[in-house]
């Protein structure tokens, strides 16, 4: 088993200058890395006897958007956990919010496949190599990417309505009639 | 899928999505030759409801009722998860009753899963009548947290740093008047199914999941203890106090034909109830006196950062990855459902298979829609 310090030095002396920032002050310590890197990284993350990340628990896009004191960015996030050793590290990679790609990691973790086809679907991130990336969770003809931040539902989709109907504490705020009353006079 | 990749004799069957074997909406389009399976290729997203950006537009306690509703047959264990995550994040220790009270609800709501993914099995296989021997114990599980919380699937019982409601009193004994019950049921059960000729021949050396291809797709649960990793978060990483208790992780043993088919995933769980009544004996034995909101924060606002919290839930692991922008909404939440993780599998561990030995392999991966599409 290893700390996450320990993780961040073999990293740094196996890929120098490819470590943009690291934080191994909170929870889940975590290091940014360079896009182009990230590929040999995880290569070398799984395939080294004395790291053995087997498992890749969670990939995770994020937006950020219109969060104070931060760049606007898209974020993928890697969550990595060694079975055998029992130690966790995470990766992020930062990339811009127009036409965000990225190098896929599925060859390293087949798990990662499904995981960027969510992320491509919700997030619009292209993983380059990727060996199917279709939408999975919206139809294939849905526009638009639902988790961003910026992102605006459509009226509708194939003639049908797409949007919830108005909830009751929006009628009443608008000074509509909400169910029925039994108390009120008539 | 291309269309044009079909040629000659091959047919393409779709499987779904209203199919009472697969469990929910779920459409499998098959390539088959003949009666064999040469490619499978499932189509997800029919029960999808973005539950992530429903989580970015209420607040922290606002989640839990969402969180209840992509698992729900095992609403306790999501909403576990959930508070665990955001309390790991704000720092709050629970106190020892909660921690217990946790425990027992958490380890009832696994076997009423189990109970529904063994009865269902049995059903898809061609067993009417364990089916109804497990909705009958079930159904006195959902008795108990009806008692208990008001609801008997959807509970919002796991608050972030306490619980919606004390047990009620004499609770402790109608639990233990249950497990008395329940405990005959299981060896009823093996009699009856698991170590049934048909049944076995049905699913031992079907759907073989090998150790390496599940740690390379991440399956957790019963589906990879079935594949004889001795791997449970309950034990490994405990939380909720797990490591103070005695109970033993089952693995598959490839007691008929090949480690890791679809009868060794069957019967992990068979054995994971029985360890799951071990432990809510011992939880009901040392349950201490205390305030079960004691510490329930009145806002809940965690300080800018971000966790990765996970837990054991009856299909395997659950993970929450939760930021906080110092507000009082969560930034993002991300759901790493051990559903999703155990469906990408299928393609894999189905091929070559007949057709009729899909719905065995369906059944045994044991999967939820509701948390698969979130």
């Amino acid at each position: 088993m290893k700390t996450a310090p320990e993780i961040l030095q073999v990293l740094q002396d196996k890929f120098p200058g490819k470590i943009i920032k690291s934080d191994m002050s909170v929870i889940d310590p975590f290091a940014v890395v360079d896009a182009g890197a990230l590929l040999e990284m995880c290569v070398f993350l799984k395939d080294d006897p004395g790291l053995a990340f087997d498992s890749l628990m969670c990939l995770s896009g994020v937006d950020y958007k219109g969060l104070k004191g931060e760049a606007e960015r898209i974020e993928v996030v890697y969550h990595l956990f060694s079975m055998k050793h029992r130690h966790a590290f995470v990766l992020k990679v930062q990339l811009p919010r127009e036409n965000p790609s990225l190098a896929t990691v599925e060859t390293v973790w087949a798990i990662a496949n499904w995981h960027e086809r969510e992320a491509y679907d919700m997030f619009g991130i292209r993983f380059e190599g990727h060996s199917d990336l279709r939408r999975i969770l919206c139809p294939d003809d849905w526009e638009g990417y639902p988790l961003r931040k910026d992102y605006e539902q459509p009226e509708t989709y194939r003639g049908m309505p797409a949007r919830a109907a108005k909830q009751f504490v929006e009628m009443a705020n608008e000074g509509l009639e909400v169910g029925t009353n039994p108390f009120k006079a008539g | 899928m291309q269309v044009e990749a079909y040629e000659g004799e091959d047919m393409i069957l779709n499987m779904g999505p209203q199919h009472p074997s697969t469990h929910g909406v779920l459409r499998l389009e098959l390539k088959t030759d003949g009666e064999i399976v040469q490619r499978i290729v499932p189509h997800i997203g029919y029960l999808h409801r973005c539950f992530e950006k429903h989580a970015e537009n209420v607040d922290y306690p606002g989640v839990i009722p969402y969180a209840d509703r992509m698992d729900y047959i095992a609403s306790m264990n999501n909403s576990l998860g959930y508070a665990l995550a955001v309390e790991k994040l704000m720092g709050i220790q629970v106190n020892e009753r909660v921690k217990t009270i946790r425990v027992i609800v958490a380890e009832l709501n696994r076997i009423a899963s189990h109970l529904l993914s063994i009865g269902t099995y049995a059903m898809d296989i061609g067993a009417y009548t364990p089916f109804l021997h497990c909705f009958r114990e079930r159904e006195k599980i959902l008795d108990l947290f009806e008692w208990t919380c008001g609801a008997r699937l959807l509970y919002n019982y796991n608050w972030v740093g306490g619980l919606s409601h004390d047990l009620p009193d004499g609770f402790v004994e109608k639990a233990r008047q249950f497990l008395k019950e329940f405990e005959p049921v299981i060896v009823e059960e093996n009699n009856l199914l698991s170590f049934n000729k048909i049944f076995i021949e049905r699913t031992a050396n079907v759907g073989v999941l090998s150790k390496e291809m599940a740690l390379s797709y991440n399956v957790t649960g019963p589906n990879l203890r079935g594949s004889g990793v001795q791997w449970d978060l309950r034990k490994d990483i405990p939380y909720c106090g797990y490591e103070t208790y005695t109970f033993e992780v089952p693995v598959g043993l490839g007691k008929f034909g090949s480690l890791g088919s679809c009868w060794d995933r069957y019967y992990v769980r068979v054995r994971e109830m029985e360890e799951s009544v071990k432990l809510i004996r011992q939880a009901l034995d040392r349950l201490p006196e205390g305030d079960v909101q004691e510490h329930v924060p009145k806002r809940v606002k965690p300080p800018k950062g971000e966790v990765f919290g996970r837990s054991e839930t009856p299909r395997g692991e659950l993970g929450y990855y939760i930021i906080s922008d110092g507000g009082t909404n969560p930034f993002r939440v991300k759901v790493k459902s051990p559903c999703f993780t155990a469906l990408s599998v299928l393609p894999e561990i189905s091929k070559g298979q007949m057709v009729a030995d899909i719905i065995a392999v369906i059944g045994s991966i044991d999967i939820v829609m509701g948390e698969l599409d979130r």
